[in-house]
This record gives structure tokens, C-alpha cells and sequence, in this order.
């Protein structure tokens, strides 16, 4: 059953939709990640789960229950923000213990709680200290904990790891993780970053500006984007456009992709690309010129030129030392790895 | 290095025309001689005789309690004006803030001469409660600007996480904002107290003139014929005054963060 449920839900700014008709399931116990480029809506959608932004229309749904006229000090939710909000003029003792002493739990049992998610987050050593006296990660850790205390039904996070340095975010999303999965909490997170979404994600939805265009497990997605802007969005994406045919798509160059009919464009990931000199045997074939080649260390990238188009393709470094530094190559790939897209 | 001298000169010049008058005054209230004749004998007498005139102690309990009554008004209506300007969205909020300036530019002169033709014509007799309304109105405006000075630092954040956690609006104001605001209030509540202390004119114009405060009855005083008591009860107030905004100053910076 799904804990967290949002229906219809639109909200408009100044006439702009920030919202428009989005209907998702946050699963009980998942990690969902909300994944879309800046002004796409989806800190909106948070806001309005939490309560700090009424929609236009629609509603939100929490364990079945509607709760438009619930404020959000009662609706029972945990949150992160980007900047930690963490009360600066108390410890993180006291910061973790606010939403305890708000519900009237003291005594033990709130030192006892207190003790019990400082130890989750590894930062007991650290409870008399003043947020100023801490590093970026373990304010970070401090705002989950404080988030969680209080054992809300749903834990909502607002990009909470964009602050932190990257050799540090790589780190936080295994321990944001690992907490999840220890507190088993429904959480839903927003995001910019398709890697950390698809790292940290049991499901994803990605918005665009304002509309929910994708959903569903990482993997499905990444493998069946519905549109050009998905597949580009999250991961790279060859978009190659042609002319619809009863067969299927008929690209420049001649190539009939077998693709169901009224497709007009497909993507290929670069990694399903293989590269050749010599003409391949298989079906999806196409014939570019090799413009320039990217070393980054173990993998490669070759970019080419398609009719004033640029492709990408990625490779071992090594499978890619037969090939020459320009000139024309075929592309070929599975019939499994065309991705047919809607517009 | 002529700029560093002449720059050096004129914080001399500055800081005589400022200190030079308080310490002569301090200086002759330890005078013996009434009529400031020098050589200087050290002498405690208008202390003495201070502290035995009825008037003038009658006078400065008059201003210390009007003034921490009108501190206290004006430091909470100041603090919760502040608080709604910083949290709310509504019609008419600009001109409102825009309406706290004019108080601090009119001349005291006209807003006392105003208030007292205005409170005649509704009805408010001259006294200590019509010195409090005109003392609120006029510290009002200093605490708000001071205060906001302090929430311009505050992270609206800070207030929407504590509402997540579970904390209503009274609870956030306690826990949360007001302890982030404690030095601007403090510092705020100072400006009210001094506003109050040293006013004058309003005084002047509200107060029924058998119930003075102690900047009145100077001025009355000074008109009568000048007594060193005078200078000796100034000289108490100088002191006290120097130490709270010493205190003050120890207890936060003014401007800075933290």
C-alpha cells in the first residue's frame, strides 16, 4: 500500500503551471526519488507533501487519508532541507530532541531516542556541540537524525546532499541509504543529480516543467525513457529522427529501423553502440564520420559526425584502439537496444 | 601621512566636543563652589544635599519607571510588528513600513506640540499615562528598525523546519526565532529605554507640571537658577547610562553576526 499518495495535483504561480495533473504512488518503505532540471516542480511537490504549499487542485494522500486540512506541524513528516536548518543556537542534542519535546516525550524515553539515532548517524560523540563547531557532512547527518526522532510516516528530502563536496555527497548517499534501509522509512527525495537519483532510488519520477513524464524502478526507466527529453535527461542518448515508414522509421542514410508505427525519433545509448571500419552484418546500421576521440581513463568516448548530427559512443579505451583518430565508421546495434520514443 | 595627521585631528576634535562638556560637568559636581569658581575643592556636598531633595529623587523615579514601562511596550509591540513584517505577505504592507521613518526625521518639538493638541482634542489629560502613549509612539519605530536589522540574518528555513518537526507558531516564535533575535530585542529595548529616559519635549508638553521627569525638572531648574545638585544628579545618570551600553556592548557586537 502506498503510504504517501498525491492525486490531480496542480499548483500555478503567477499563471505558470508548477504543478500540472500529477498523480504518483510513494510506495511504503521506498525510496523515491524525484528527479527533474530546476523550475520542473518537483521541490513544489515536496512543499505541497509537506504541507507548506496548498495546490490549486488535487489532493494528498497519507495512509489513505486526505490532508488538506491537516497543518503541516500535524502531518507527521520529517524533513531535510539543503541548507540543514539547523538551529544554530542549540546543540545537536537539543536539535535532535525539538521534535520530542514538541510531542511532550521527555524524560528517558526522549534521551533514550535521542542516544538511539545519534548512534545511527555515528555523531553521539558529537551531542554537546554547536552546529557552527561542525563539518558539512555531519551537519548533514544531524538534520536526518533530527528528521527521524520523531518516527514520521514519510521523510522527505530537499536536495539534501547538493551542498557537500563531491568525494563527500558520494559517501553521504551510502549512509543516507543505509539509514533508510536501517529506519525502513517511506522517503522521498528531491533532486537535480540523475546519478545520485539512480544510485540512491528504489523507484524515480522525473518532471518536467510541472508534468510527471517518467516512473517507475531506475532501470526501467533508464532503459525505456518515453521521450527524447528523459532519455537525454537521464544518462546520454543518441536521438536519431527520421521519416516514418509502414515498416518503421527510415533514417538518413537509407537505415529502416523496425520500430512500431508513427515513431518519428529513437535513442540509442552510447554504451549499446558498437563502432567498426568494415561494414556490419547487423540490422540497425548507420554510417558516420568519426570526428574526435575523449580519453577519461578506463572507458572512452568517440564522437561522430551524422549528417551535421553529433553521436556519442562509449567503450573500453582498449576496444576502441583499432579504430582510426577520423574518418568514416559504421555504428550498429541490437534490435532490443532501440529505444522508440513518443514525439 | 598629511590625511593621517588631519584625520587624527579631527577624531581629537570630535571626541573633545563630545567628552570635554560631560567632564566638566562631572568635574564641577565635585566642586565645593556653587558658582563654579576655581581653584577645584573637592567636595561631596551636592551629592549629599542630592540625595536629601525630594524633588529631584521624586523626578528620577518618575523617569526610570515611565521608561521601563515604555520599554517593555515598545520593545514587544516593536518585536511582534517586526516578526509580522518578516513572515507575512499583505495589502499595504510597504506603505506601513514605509510610515515608521517620518517619526525618526520629524523634530521632537513638532510631534510633542502635535501629540499634546491631539491628545486635548480626544480627551487624554496630561500625565504619566498620556507621557507612556507618546513615548511608545515615538520608540516604537527604533525598535522595529532595530530588530529587523537583527531578522534580515534570520533563515526563514530555520521556522518551516521546526514547523515540520511537530512545533506550532507559538512554540517556533519561543524557541526558535526569538532566542536568534535576544540581541536585537536587547538592543532594541535599550534604544526604547534611552528614547523614553531622555525625551524631553513630549515629556515636557504631556506631563502635568506637578509630576515632572528628570529631564523637565533640569530644564525647569536650570530656568529657576542653576544648583551643582544638578550636575550631580547628571553626572549619576551619565555613569549608569555609560555602564548598561557598556554591558550592552560586551553582550553582543552592534551590527555584526553572533
Amino acid at each position: 500500500m502506498a503510504e504517501v499518495r498525491v492525486e490531480n495535483l496542480t499548483k500555478r504561480y503567477a499563471g505558470a503551471p508548477a504543478l500540472d495533473d500529477v498523480t504518483l504512488d510513494f510506495p511504503d518503505g521506498q525510496f523515491f526519488g524525484l528527479l527533474g532540471p530546476s523550475g520542473s516542480g518537483k521541490t513544489t511537490l515536496l512543499r505541497a507533501i509537506a504541507g507548506f504549499v496548498t495546490p490549486d487542485a488535487g489532493r494528498v494522500l497519507m495512509g489513505g487519508q486526505p490532508v488538506e486540512h491537516v497543518p503541516v506541524e500535524s502531518r507527521q513528516i520529517g524533513m531535510v532541507f539543503q541548507s540543514y536548518a539547523l538551529f544554530p543556537n542549540m546543540t545537536v542534542a537539543e536539535n535532535v530532541r525539538f521534535g520530542l519535546d514538541v510531542r511532550r516525550v521527555s524524560g528517558p524515553e526522549a534521551a533514550r531516542r535521542v542516544g538511539e539515532v545519534l548512534d545511527l548517524v555515528q555523531l553521539r560523540p558529537y551531542a554537546a556541540r554547536k552546529p557552527h563547531e561542525l563539518s558539512g557532512g555531519q551537519r548533514q547527518r544531524v538534520a536526518m537524525a533530527r528528521a527521524i526522532v520523531t518516527r514520521p510516516r514519510v521523510l522527505l528530502l530537499d536536495e539534501p546532499l547538493s551542498a557537500l563536496d563531491k568525494s563527500l555527497r558520494l559517501d553521504m548517499q551510502i549512509e543516507l541509504r543505509r539509514i533508510q534501509r536501517e529506519v525502513g522509512i517511506t522517503t522521498i527525495f528531491v533532486t537535480h543529480d540523475q546519478e545520485e537519483a539512480l544510485t540512491l532510488s528504489d523507484r524515480i519520477g522525473i518532471l518536467r516543467d510541472g508534468r510527471l513524464i517518467a516512473e517507475g524502478p531506475p532501470r526501467a526507466v533508464y532503459a525505456a525513457p518515453p521521450d527524447a527529453f528523459t532519455a537525454r535527461f537521464l544518462g546520454e542518448a543518441n536521438v536519431l529522427t527520421g521519416t516514418p515508414e509502414p515498416g518503421g522509421l527510415r533514417l538518413p542514410g537509407g537505415t529502416l529501423i523496425a520500430v512500431p508505427q508513427g515513431t518519428t525519433a529513437v535513442a540509442v545509448r552510447p554504451e549499446h553502440i558498437a563502432l567498426s571500419v568494415a561494414e556490419p552484418a547487423a540490422h540497425n546500421r548507420i554510417q558516420a564520420r568519426l570526428v574526435g576521440r575523449i580519453f577519461a581513463g578506463a572507458m572512452g568516448t568517440c564522437v561522430l559526425d551524422w549528417h551535421g548530427q553529433q553521436l556519442k559512443v562509449t567503450d573500453r579505451d582498449q576496444d576502441m584502439a583499432h579504430l582510426p583518430d577520423t574518418g568514416p565508421v559504421w555504428l550498429s546495434w541490437a534490435d532490443d537496444k532501440t529505444i522508440g520514443l513518443k514525439d | 601621512m598629511t590625511l593621517r595627521i588631519a584625520g587624527r585631528l579631527w577624531l581629537a576634535l570630535v571626541l573633545f566636543f563630545l567628552y570635554a562638556p560631560i567632564l566638566a560637568m562631572a568635574a564641577m559636581s565635585f566642586n565645593a563652589s556653587p558658582f563654579y569658581q576655581l581653584p577645584f575643592t573637592f567636595s561631596t556636598e551636592w551629592y549629599v544635599k542630592l540625595a536629601g531633595n525630594a524633588e529631584i529623587l521624586a523626578a528620577s523615579w518618575q523617569s526610570v519607571w515611565i521608561a521601563v514601562v515604555v520599554t517593555v511596550i515598545a520593545t514587544v509591540l516593536g518585536t511582534a510588528a517586526s516578526l509580522a513584517f518578516f513572515r507575512y505577505k499583505f495589502p499595504g504592507k510597504r506603505l506601513l513600513q514605509a510610515l515608521l521613518f517620518p517619526p525618526i526625521a520629524i523634530p521632537w518639538l513638532i510631534t510633542g506640540t502635535a501629540m499634546l493638541i491631539f491628545f486635548f482634542a480626544i480627551g487624554i489629560p496630561r500625565g504619566a499615562p498620556a507621557v507612556i502613549v507618546g513615548h511608545v509612539a515615538l520608540a516604537v519605530p527604533y525598535v522595529i528598525v532595530v530588530v529587523s536589522a537583527r531578522l534580515a540574518g534570520f533563515d526563514p528555513l530555520l521556522e518551516e523546519a521546526a514547523r515540520s518537526l511537530g512545533a506550532t507558531q507559538w512554540t517556533i516564535t519561543r524557541r526558535v526565532t526569538l532566542p536568534f533575535l535576544a540581541p536585537g530585542v536587547i538592543a532594541g529595548g535599550l534604544f526604547a529605554f534611552a528614547v523614553s529616559f531622555d525625551q524631553f519635549v513630549v515629556s515636557y508638553f504631556l506631563a502635568e507640571p506637578g509630576d515632572m521627569t528628570l529631564p523637565v525638572l533640569i530644564y525647569t531648574a536650570i530656568r529657576k537658577g542653576f544648583t551643582p545638585e544638578i550636575n550631580a544628579i547628571s553626572t549619576i545618570i551619565i555613569v549608569v547610562s555609560m555602564l548598561v551600553m557598556l554591558l550592552a556592548a560586551r553582550g553582543f557586537r552592534f551590527g555584526g553576526d553572533r
